[in-house]
């Protein structure tokens, strides 16, 4: 070996000695790439190192070169090594220098919220969507011919002591007076009028009486009208579309009633109630102690109204019903005045 | 209505349980509300009083031996009414009786009462819980059996009916008695209704004419002499006291007892008080006047229906009767009225009146018009019988308005295709028939011919019939489907559809939903403008005055709705409702449009740690109606506005296609006012009908472009009076112009006077390559040009 040889040789030992050494008291990145650049950069010791060897002869030339590169290999494996600590010691200060309480409050977001009327009416008719039928409006205010005469309440019928009613022209006669609407159905007869079954519609809408309020009584409420005429509808569809809906509405376990009850346009009438949510059936304050909670009236269509709407009753028949809606939220969330809705305060419509 | 179980068992036999008889009637449509139990006294017997002697120490005080059957006590009483051989509820030591005094429940101790000892009580209604009275004790029909348990003897169960308005005939015992038995499988024991005639004819002792037979279809009366008027039998006074009617005199108390058995209002006439011994049932003349039981004078007039005798009213018929007819202690012979009058005369006339009495409100209802002979009959046998009276041969029966009974042709195939229930015909003859239908079944198997009972005035066609079929097989045996039959076509519903994602849209923004009363006050409107009220619908018979007219807009009640909520909550508040405002089109229905109104009041954030600062302002409701807009797919511009509600410096109408869609802007400081309301409000308003018919409501998908943006920031001077809006068309004019944003906007002292600085980053981007900075250059410097050509716009330098 030529004395040169050795001289590189010996060279290369120092400086992987003195760049390890370096290396090792490094902290700071910055200086991190200083010594990359001083070892491993293109004007470093190393480089010149591996650059002069082509002054050597060949046979030596070799087993330099590879002693240079397992050095060049050391060093920059150092430095990855160097450098994924000096990066881990990093995050562990950030972090931290970063730590959060974090009990202190989030911020707050504005969400707003639709009124539990709209909730409920949206539920309502999605159920009723689901078994196919369509949802239509009419008008609040109304001729009485449709609110009262087209559906078997003439004038002087006793059935009108049902319906309190606010009137817009009090002293016209027949059933051309204006009047606010006191329930939904007048949409029947304006559907009937119109459109040739098959018929499957449900009618949300506002409507009125001429009452004082209380917790239990609203001059103003909501009601949804359901209309189905074709061939063939019986009773028992009617049944299996109320049970139906009360599933969906009030659970697979609610016990429901299914009894006759008068409304003048329709026979055979029925009523529906379900089993006290307050009390489980077993008679309190709010199904006023029978256990029962009546929600909907409802019915086949009377042949008379259907006649009316232009539909022969031989042919044709069908069920119609109506219920309430504020019902519905009082009983599930225990509201126990109705007119908390129209009332507007924002503490209870935040609740919901 | 109620009913004594006790008494309606004398008429059907009752073997469920009181329980299980209310779920039945329930469920077959006569609902029972409520179902009272009056009894349950222990300790308490019918005993007979058999001494009653002054009490030597007090003057008010007496002492009574009541015997009890197995023993005899002497007990001190107060009673002024007590004497020898009543029947009387006698309460021993230990019963739970009412205090009289002070309505509060005690038991019964042994007391020394002026220095005598009484073990023991003869009680009033009122300590034994079954009316206020106690003014006396209560004196049980003579009847009543010795020593038997009082609960045994006078126990019942009260049921409180709600009967249906097409069910006049079950506002009777009789009534419910037939429902009972038809679901009971029971008969029905009819009441006595014979009695024994005198000689003479009714037709020589009064004739009755009836000149309005259109409000008087029938008219029945029989003629009974010989009465003695005195009070009627305990029991029959005690039915009537539980049905809240004061016992009068035997005659009175009949009629009203015959009333609640049968549901036909009677009124007995002295007859010797009839002038001309004639009635006449006709309208009255208007200005006719008569003093009615009451003592009351009352004009009449020609919609009036009256009894009259040959020269005067002797009663409003169906309504009240008249004082100088009317049955005294006096009187010896009645003309006994049972008659079917006109429902609406009556109805009309009670009210007029302000008379709603018994009869009247069974006269409202559809009676039926052959019940009144029966009825009649009835009453006729109980004067003959409780007062002693001689009946007169024969009764008045005018009928002018008699109908031929309606025959309805009933199958099974009906019954099956309205119920779902697959019923024989013969089931269904053997239920109408336990109704009291007659029945014939006709030359086809599966069909019957059926007569409604006389007091079935409600059945009109098969599908009644059907009700009455299936409610007594049980409703609950109609069995459960779903509907089969064909799905309607399916028919846009772009109404509700635009509602609802306007709805979904005003949530997503952090609005409140809230729904105001459609009706509103005078003084509301008023606020908003004194012209409001011509252009509002009015109630004819509004409740209140706060509830009068028809709103013309959501303005008011949002308003009032904010003013309610400010003094409650600390942050901002963000309201919206969506709503039916009612525009007056002459006699017509007025137009009712749907509306979108929605207010931002107070700090744009909640309180918070970290919260931004600042209230909502102008440019806070405009971001709001951009991003609904957009929500919608609807391209929209806005003007200044002049609604008068708001500040003429801060608002603007909505523009969308060229029509103007709707307001917003600041309210203005007077309405702000007026409606107590703390701060600036922003108002939207928005025409919903509009939004219907805009042609730019439907959303289209655009590239989204592969090749990268340049973005340049300019900062613009122009003149004050420039709008924005001129300036971003100028640029969004130009080619490969994708985005637009202002991101500040200066004027003061840094630029020159009557000057204002936007600054505007413009994003360029080409769906076909990538820019370059030359050809951004370009189009910037063309544009820039143009900025100073048309508004005088140069860089900020």
């Amino acid at each position: 070996m030529t004395l040169p040889t050795k001289a590189v040789l010996q060279q290369l030992e120092q400086i992987q000695k003195q760049a390890s050494e370096e290396l090792e008291k490094i902290n700071d990145p910055k200086e991190l790439q200083l010594w990359k650049v001083r070892y491993l950069g293109r004007k470093s010791r190393l480089t010149q190192v591996l650059r002069s060897l082509a002054t050597l002869p060949l046979e030596e030339r070799r087993k330099v070169g590879v002693r240079g590169n397992e050095v060049k290999n050391i060093l920059e494996s150092s430095l990855a090594e160097r450098e994924k600590i000096l990066e881990e010691a990093r995050i562990a200060s950030s972090l931290k220098y970063k730590k959060l309480d974090v009990t202190l409050p989030g911020q707050p977001l504005s969400v707003g919220r639709l009124h539990p009327i709209t909730q409920t009416l949206e539920e309502i008719c999605d159920i009723f969507k689901g078994m196919g039928f369509q949802v239509i409006e009419g008008p609040d205010v109304e001729w009485d011919y449709y609110n009262f005469e087209a559906l078997n309440i003439p004038q002087e019928h006793p059935a009108r002591d049902m319906f309190a009613t606010l009137w817009v022209d009090a002293e016209v006669e027949g059933g051309k007076a204006r009047l606010l609407r006191t329930h939904t159905s007048p949409v029947q007869i304006r559907l009937m009028e119109e459109k040739r079954p098959p018929i499957r519609v449900v009618v949300p809408g506002r409507c009125y009486r001429y009452e004082a309020t209380d917790a239990t009584h609203e001059s103003m409420f909501y009601q949804v009208e359901g209309l189905a005429i074709d061939k063939n509808i019986t009773m028992a569809d009617l049944k299996g579309t109320l049970f139906e809906f009360c599933r969906c509405l009030f659970g697979e376990e609610r016990k429901i009633r299914f009894r006759c009850d008068y409304f003048p346009f329709v026979e055979p009438g029925a009523e529906v109630a379900i089993e006290c949510l307050a009390c489980h059936g077993a008679g309190c304050r709010v199904c006023n102690y029978t256990g029962w909670v009546e929600i909907l009236g409802a019915g086949m269509v009377h042949p008379d109204v259907l006649r009316r709407g232009g539909i022969d009753p031989q042919v044709y028949s069908g069920f119609a019903f109506g219920m309430g809606v504020e019902r519905m939220p009082m009983l599930r969330y225990g509201i126990d005045d109705i007119r908390l809705f129209y009332g507007n305060d924002l503490r209870f419509l935040k609740q919901f | 209505m109620k009913v004594s179980l006790k008494w309606l068992s004398e008429y059907v036999a009752i073997k469920l349980t009181p329980q299980e008889l209310a779920e039945r009637l329930t469920m077959a449509g006569i609902e029972v509300q409520g179902v009272q139990t009056v009894g349950g006294w222990e300790k308490m017997l019918v005993g007979e009083v058999i001494e009653v002697n002054p009490h030597p120490d007090a003057d008010r005080l007496k002492l009574a031996t009541v015997n009890l059957g197995t023993q005899q006590l002497t007990v001190v009483c107060g009673a002024p009414n007590i004497a020898v051989g009543q029947r009387v509820p006698f309460a021993r030591v230990g019963a739970q009786l009412i205090d009289g005094h002070t309505g509060e429940m005690l038991t019964l101790k042994p007391a020394k009462i002026r220095g005598i000892l009484s073990e023991g009580m003869v009680c009033s209604e009122k300590e034994l819980g079954i009316s206020d009275s106690h003014e006396g004790i209560m004196v049980l029909p003579s009847e009543a059996p010795v020593g038997v348990p009082l609960s045994e003897y006078l126990g019942d169960t009260i049921f409180d009916l709600d009967v249906t308005p097409n069910r006049p005939d079950c506002l009777c015992l009789m009534g419910i008695a037939r429902e009972v038995a038809a679901l009971t499988g029971e008969e029905v024991h009819l009441p006595e209704i014979d009695y024994q005639e005198e000689e003479q004819s009714i037709d020589s002792l009064i004739s009755v004419d009836i000149t309005a037979p259109e409000l008087c279809p029938r008219y029945c009366a029989s003629l009974v002499t010989g009465i003695a008027i005195s009070s009627s039998p305990v029991w029959l006074q005690q039915r009537l006291k539980s049905y809240g009617m004061r016992p009068i005199n035997n005659v009175v108390d009949i009629t009203n007892y015959v009333m609640l058995e049968y549901g036909q209002p009677l009124h007995a006439f002295n007859y010797h008080k009839l002038g001309g011994h004639k009635i006449i049932v006709r309208r009255a003349k208007n200005g006719e006047t008569i003093t009615t039981l009451d003592e009351v004078g009352r004009t009449l007039n020609k919609d009036i229906l009256v009894i009259a005798d040959g020269e005067k009213p002797v009663a409003i018929a169906g309504i009240m009767g008249g004082l100088e007819s009317e049955v005294t202690d006096e009187t010896t012979a009645i003309l006994l009225e049972s008659a079917n009058f006109d429902q609406a005369t009556i109805r009309r006339g009670a009210r007029h009146f302000q008379l709603p009495s018994e009869a009247s409100v069974r006269f409202e209802k559809r009676l039926s018009r052959e019940l009144p002979l029966v009825a009649l009959k009835r009453a006729t046998r109980l004067f003959h019988e409780l007062a002693h009276g001689k009946v007169v041969e024969g009764v008045v029966d005018v009928y002018p308005g008699k109908v031929k009974p309606e025959e309805i042709l009933i199958s099974n195939e009906e019954v099956k295709r309205l119920s779902g229930l697959d019923l024989s015909i013969d089931e269904i003859v053997r239920v109408l028939t336990s109704l009291g239908f007659e029945c014939q079944r006709t030359n086809i198997p599966s069909q019957a011919l059926v007569f409604s009972p006389y007091w079935r005035s409600d059945i009109n066609c098969a599908a009644d019939l059907v009700e009455e079929v299936i409610r007594i097989i049980g409703y609950d045996k109609i069995p459960t489907t779903m509907l089969s039959s064909t799905l309607p076509e399916r028919e846009p519903g772009p109404r509700l559809e635009l509602r609802e994602k306007i709805r979904e849209i005003m949530v997503g923004l952090g609005f409140q939903e809230v729904l105001t009363y459609s009706l509103t006050s005078l003084e509301r409107l008023r606020k908003l403008s004194i012209e409001l009220e011509h252009e509002a619908l009015k109630v004819a018979n509004p409740m209140t005055r706060e509830q009068e007219y028809l709103r013309p807009n959501l303005r008011a009640g949002l308003l009032a709705a904010l003013a309610s909520n400010q003094k409650l909550e600390p942050d901002g508040i963000r309201l919206f409702e969506i709503g039916k405002v009612f525009l007056p089109r002459g006699d017509e229905l007025p137009q009712e449009r749907e509306m979108l109104c929605a207010l931002l009041s107070g700090p744009k954030s909640s309180l918070s740690w970290r919260g931004e600062k600042g209230e909502f302002d102008f440019f806070d409701a405009k971001g709001v109606t951009e991003n609904l807009l957009r929500g919608l797919g609807l391209i929209a511009e806005f003007k200044p506005g002049s609604d008068q509600n708001l500040s003429p410096a801060e608002s603007a109408e909505i523009i969308s296609d060229g029509d103007r869609i709707g307001v917003l802007g600041i309210l203005h400081p007077r309405v702000t006012q007026t409606f107590e309301i703390d701060g600036a409000v922003c108002l939207i308003e928005i025409d919903i009908e509009k939004l219907f018919i805009k042609p730019s409501g439907q959303k289209r998908y655009t590239p989204i472009y592969r090749f990268p943006a340049v973005s340049r920031d300019i900062a613009l001077i122009v003149d004050e009076q420039t709008s924005y809006r001129q300036v971003e068309s100028i640029i969004k004019s130009f080619p490969l112009v994708t985005e637009v944003t202002l991101f500040d906007f200066y004027t003061g002292e840094q630029i020159p006077q009557g000057k204002k600085s936007f600054a505007i980053r413009i994003v360029y981007q080409s769906p076909e390559h990538t820019l370059i900075d030359e050809e951004v250059n370009q189009i910037q410097q063309e544009m820039l040009d143009k900025l100073s050509q048309e508004l005088g716009g140069s860089l900020r330098s």
